[in-house]
């Protein structure tokens, strides 16, 4: 299991704009990281530069204690699952799985050995002898996923490898390779659009947006402490709400444009410089009054309602713009309706509206549950 | 293709009498073979009884069977050579990235435009100042770059998804073995395509072996069946046509067998 570094590494086309740049970070051993960003903000690139499959204009990076940036693919002793699987249409799958066993010269006794065990680890012991057009999508997935797991290399790539498949199947396959993984202990490196993904399989997760990173670390720390609006508004379904607000620190409140005034906690604005913040705050977090008791209320126009059964999603407007509520159960609300909302003002994160920087982090809202026979 | 009948009608008449046309000089050349002299001078369109002289007086006549051989020798030279140096110009145009690369093919394309004969002249120049008149390599070299040929399978190339060319990297193949490992076998079918044609080409090719053989050594079959006709004063055309019967043998078998993969790797690409 080897360590991947990224120091300074940049990329550029040609050779003055970079579309990539000041990438600082530094893969442990056997972690799953997950890079996610929308379309074009460079994820699949650096994946491709750490791969040696693209060059790296500026910058270091080490696979384990080695120097790279000159290494060919080959030699950087990584597996990568491609996003349309580049399966060999003309070899059947167990061909496909051993061929860069194959190359790298491994017995054949060996090499069928491991074949073997792969395909069953995946459950394709059944179409060894099948080839790649006549399997499912899913099975031409885990046809990949096996190529890669037969290698043993110490790192593995993927890159969007759960994209073509519908939403069952990658329900099920995002977690056979979290469990994979753990149990084989490989670096993963993983890149996806898709923050669901990110959330539910990553150990750390990089946040890329045009080329620069916007944040590192846990998935939970991310979602509570976003480090400014676009990791706010890019993780969370639906995205955390945002709006400008003046800071009035004589009455301890924050008055949004539309004149909607939220009494923030005791003593939490005095820290603040800035006269007008953005204010964010996520969707949970605005609740029906009789469950928020003590918490600031205000009112507003409901424009649009979704009952989905265990939860409603209803937007109303806030500031300058629209906001969305989560709450649980099944709520009988109308277009046009003015309804009381209470704030757990508590969670509210507030940015910098010059840089977007986190000036004041939410309070932390993990749970326990409380173990059996463990003391009071 | 669901069609009224007597639309039906008039494409299937069309299409016999089309057949019929162009079938019929085989199809006489194949009667006329086992017909005596006297036979053939009345003008008879079906021989009295099939007898099998006129095959066994070509067979004397000639050394059919060595230019026969000499054909295959030569036809299949310029099929591999032509397969060997067009699969790698392709693979050079298509996986190898350099600097004017689109340039340089449309350069190579270009020559299509020469007519063969233009450039014959020098050919046979060189051919004959390297000492390689009547010689098999005199005979096959000249062939090996072809420009159709390398068009065809750059088009074929071109539709094999690079992340493939990637995922080989990644596994540790080099430039080569990639070529020979993943697009040869991927791209079978045009190679088969570009086979037939460089075969069939070169198996009825007349003017270029004429040029370059004085003898018999290695001399091929079109130039055999020439003979046939000039050497005798009035020509025996029952022999000679026995000649063209055995000289198409090859031709047809071909077609037979590798028609499906031909319009195969014809359409192919075109489609995509």
């Amino acid at each position: 299991m080897k360590k991947v570094e990224l120091i300074d590494v940049s990329k550029s086309y040609d050779r003055q704009k970079d579309v990539i740049s000041n990438i600082n970070v530094t893969i442990e051993p056997g972690e799953f990281f997950v890079l996610v960003g929308p379309s074009g903000c460079g994820k699949s690139t650096m994946l491709r530069m750490i791969a040696g499959l693209e060059e790296i204009t500026g910058g270091t990076l080490k696979i384990g204690e080695k120097t790279a940036n000159r290494l060919p693919p080959s030699k950087r002793d990584l597996s990568m699952v491609f996003q349309n699987y580049a399966l060999y249409p003309h070899l059947n799958v167990e061909d496909n799985i051993t061929f860069g066993l194959d190359v790298k010269k491994v017995p054949k006794a060996e090499r069928k050995k491991r074949a073997h065990e792969t395909a069953e680890m995946l459950g394709l012991t059944d179409y060894l002898k099948r080839k790649p057009r006549e399997l499912s999508g899913g099975q031409r997935q885990r046809v990949a996923l096996a190529r890669a797991i037969v290698s043993e290399a110490p790192i593995c790539l993927m890159d969007e490898p759960l994209s073509n498949l519908d939403a069952k199947l990658r329900a099920h396959m995002r977690s056979e390779i979290r469990r994979i993984q753990k149990r084989l202990g490989i670096t993963m490196i993983y890149v996806t659009h898709d923050q669901v993904e990110a959330m539910t399989m990553g150990d750390r997760i990089m946040i890329l947006h045009d080329g620069k990173i916007q944040q590192v670390g846990s998935p939970i720390d991310i979602y509570n402490h976003p480090a400014n609006p676009f990791v706010a508004t890019f993780i969370g379904s639906p995205p955390m709400n945002l709006a400008g607000a003046d800071v009035r620190k004589e009455e301890n409140v924050l008055m949004l444009t539309n004149g909607t005034q939220i009494a923030m906690p005791e003593g939490s604005l005095d820290e603040i410089a800035e006269k007008r913040v953005t204010l964010g705050i996520r969707p949970e977090f605005l609740m029906p009054p009789e469950t928020g008791i003590g918490l600031p209320v205000f009112e507003a126009e409901v424009t649009n309602v979704e009952v989905l059964g265990h939860e409603t999603v209803f937007s109303f407007i806030a500031g300058e713009g629209e906001w969305t509520a989560k709450w649980n159960g099944q709520w009988q609300i109308g277009t046009g309706d003015r309804i009381p909302i209470a704030v757990d003002t508590g969670s509210a994160c507030l940015f910098s509206l010059e840089d977007g920087r986190l000036i004041r982090k939410a309070a932390d809202r993990q749970r326990a549950v409380r173990k059996e026979g463990a003391a009071l | 293709m669901t069609m009224s009948l007597p639309k039906k009608m008039i494409f299937y008449t069309l299409l016999t009498i089309s057949a019929v046309v162009l079938f019929f000089p085989i199809a006489y050349a194949f009667l006329i073979s086992f017909m005596t002299g006297p036979e053939l001078m009345q003008g008879r369109f079906l021989p009295e009884s099939f007898h099998l002289d006129n095959y066994i007086k070509v067979f004397d006549r000639l050394p059919l069977l060595n230019y026969l051989l000499n054909s295959f020798i030569v036809s299949a030279g310029v099929m591999l050579g032509q397969l060997a140096v067009c699969s790698l110009a392709a693979y050079a145009f298509v996986f190898i990235p350099f600097k004017g690369r689109d340039f340089v093919f449309f350069l190579f394309i270009s020559t299509m435009m020469i007519p063969w004969e233009a450039t014959m002249i020098p050919n046979f120049f060189i051919i004959q100042n390297l000492n390689w008149l009547n010689t098999y390599q005199g005979l096959t070299l000249p062939f090996f770059a072809l420009a159709f040929g390398t068009f065809l399978l750059r088009q074929h190339f071109k539709t094999i998804p690079k992340e493939l060319h990637e995922a080989a990297q990644v596994a540790g193949l080099g430039p080569f073995a990639f070529f020979r490992r993943v697009v040869l076998p991927v791209s079978k079918t045009s190679l088969v395509t570009l086979g037939a044609y460089g075969f069939l080409t070169t198996w009825n090719m007349y003017l270029w072996p004429l040029l370059v053989t004085t003898n018999d050594s290695v001399r091929t079959v079109q130039i055999g069946l020439k003979q046939l006709q000039s050497q005798e004063v009035a020509t025996d055309w029952g022999v000679v046509m026995a000649g063209v019967i055995v000289v198409i043998i090859p031709t047809l078998l071909l077609l037979f067998l590798g028609q499906k993969q031909l319009q195969k790797g014809l359409t192919q690409g075109a489609l995509k």
